[in-house]
C-alpha cells in the first residue's frame, strides 16, 4: 500500500517544524520511491542506484528550506532526484539519455504541456510497432507490470515475452534513438 | 547503509523557519546592492543636480523601470531556486513598465524638433552606460550566486538569467543615481542593454556556476 502525496506532505510539514519521527517516516518512504525511480533509469549501472538514493536524501535534508509549503511534495522530491540523476550522467561523461519510460512516469507528477507532448511522442512511436509488440511494451514499460504478468495476459511464455520486448526495444532504438544505445 | 543515513539525518533535524528562501535571496540582494551603491557613489559620484532631479518625473521613471526589472528578476529566482518551482507569469511584472517606457520614448521621438532625436537616443553617455551598469551589477551577481548555491535551482540556465536580470535591474537603479540622462529613448535602449548584459551572462554561466 503506497503512501499518498497528502500523507507524505503532512509528514514533511511536521518535519519542517522539527518532528523527527515524522521526518524519519517520510525519509523511509521516499527512500523506496527513489530506489524505484533510479532503478528504472539506471538498468545499466545498478551500483549507482543506492549512491543516488543517498545523495538525493542528503540533498532533501540540506535543502529542505526550498520546499514551498503551498506546493505538493512529490514534484519537489522528483525534481531533486532528476537533478541528481542528470548530474550523475554528466559526471560519468555520458550523453544524457532519458529512457522512454521516463517521460511516462513524469506524468504522475507534472502535467505540463511538455509532458503531454512527450506522451504524444510515445504513443506515436508505439503506434509504429506491430500490435502484439506494442501491447507487450505498454504492459512492461508503461504499466510497469512484471514479465510474468505480461506473459499471462498475452498468452505467451516468459521467455518469448523477454525476447519480443528486447527485439521491440531494439527496433525502436534503431529507428528513434540515434546514439542512445552504446552498450 | 541507507538506514544509518536516515538515522543520522533525522537526528540532525532542526525546525526550518518559513520564508528562509526569501530572506536568503533578499540578504544577498541587499548586501550586493550596498556594495554596488558605495562603488557608484565613490568611483562615479552621485549626480550633482540631485536636489533638483528628485522633483523631475524622469528621475522616478528611471527608478520605477529599473526597480521593476529587479523585482521581476527577484520573483523569478525565488521560484527558480526551488526544485519544481515554476516561473509562471512573474516576468509580467516587467511588462507594464517596459511598455510605458517604450511608449514615452516613441512620443518623445515623434515630438522632437528636427535634429534633436539623436540627442534623445544617444544623450552624452550612451557608450559607457551599459558597461557601467553591468560593472555595477557584479557585486550583486556574486552575492546572488552565493545565495543560489545554498538553495536548490534545477534549471540552471534560467536561474542564472533571472539572477542576472535581478542584479542588472538593481544595478541600473543604483546607476541612475549617478546618471543625469533624462531622455526616455536613452533609458529604453541603453539601460535595457545594461540590464540584459548581466542577464545574458547569467544564462551563459548559470550551468557552471550554480551547480550543487
Amino acid at each position: 500500500m503506497e503512501t499518498s502525496e497528502a500523507d507524505l506532505k503532512i509528514l514533511m510539514l511536521a518535519a519542517l517544524d522539527g518532528d523527527a519521527r515524522a521526518y524519519r517516516a517520510m525519509l523511509g518512504d521516499l527512500r523506496l520511491r527513489l530506489g524505484g525511480y533510479f532503478q528504472r533509469r539506471l538498468r545499466r549501472d545498478p551500483d549507482d542506484v543506492e549512491d543516488l538514493v543517498q545523495e538525493t536524501l542528503i540533498a532533501i535534508h540540506k535543502r529542505r528550506e526550498t520546499f514551498d509549503k503551498a506546493q505538493a511534495l512529490t514534484p519537489w522530491v522528483y525534481a531533486i532526484a532528476r537533478y541528481k540523476l542528470i548530474d550523475n550522467y554528466r559526471r560519468a561523461g555520458r550523453r544524457v539519455f532519458v529512457p522512454l519510460d521516463d517521460a511516462a512516469s513524469e506524468l504522475r507528477v507534472e502535467d505540463e504541456s511538455a509532458a503531454v507532448d512527450a506522451r504524444r511522442d510515445i504513443e506515436r512511436v508505439l503506434a509504429e510497432l506491430p500490435e502484439r509488440t506494442r501491447r507487450l511494451l505498454h504492459s512492461l514499460k508503461i504499466e510497469e507490470r512484471s514479465v510474468a504478468e505480461t506473459a499471462a495476459s498475452l498468452g505467451m511464455s516468459e521467455g518469448a515475452v523477454k525476447v519480443a520486448a528486447h527485439r521491440g526495444l531494439r527496433g525502436l532504438m534503431d529507428r528513434f534513438g540515434a546514439g542512445a544505445n552504446d552498450d | 547503509m541507507t538506514d544509518d543515513l536516515i538515522d543520522r539525518l533525522s537526528s540532525d533535524l532542526r525546525p526550518v523557519r518559513t520564508g528562509g528562501v526569501v530572506v536568503r535571496l533578499g540578504l544577498a540582494l541587499s548586501a550586493g546592492g550596498a556594495v554596488a551603491f558605495i562603488g557608484v557613489a565613490w568611483l562615479l559620484g552621485l549626480r550633482p543636480d540631485m536636489a533638483r532631479a528628485v522633483s523631475s518625473g524622469m528621475f522616478w521613471a528611471k527608478l520605477a523601470y529599473t526597480g521593476a526589472a529587479a523585482t521581476a528578476g527577484f520573483l523569478c529566482i525565488e521560484r527558480l531556486s526551488r526544485p519544481a518551482g515554476k516561473v509562471g507569469l512573474r516576468l509580467a511584472w516587467l511588462g507594464l513598465p517596459l511598455a510605458s517606457l517604450v511608449g514615452a520614448a516613441v512620443i518623445q521621438l515623434l515630438d522632437v524638433a528636427p535634429g534633436g532625436g539623436r540627442h534623445l537616443v544617444m544623450g552624452g553617455s550612451a557608450m559607457v552606460c551599459p558597461g557601467y551598469i553591468a560593472a555595477t551589477s557584479l557585486p550583486v551577481c556574486l552575492m546572488l550566486i552565493w545565495a543560489l548555491r545554498g538553495l536548490a535551482p534545477v534549471r540552471l540556465r534560467l536561474a542564472g538569467a533571472a539572477a542576472g536580470l535581478a542584479a542588472g535591474g538593481l544595478a541600473a537603479a543604483i546607476y541612475s543615481l549617478h546618471c543625469p540622462e533624462s531622455g526616455a529613448p536613452f533609458v529604453a535602449i541603453w539601460y535595457t542593454l545594461g540590464i540584459l548584459l548581466p542577464a545574458a551572462a547569467g544564462a551563459l554561466a548559470g550551468p557552471r556556476l550554480l551547480r550543487w
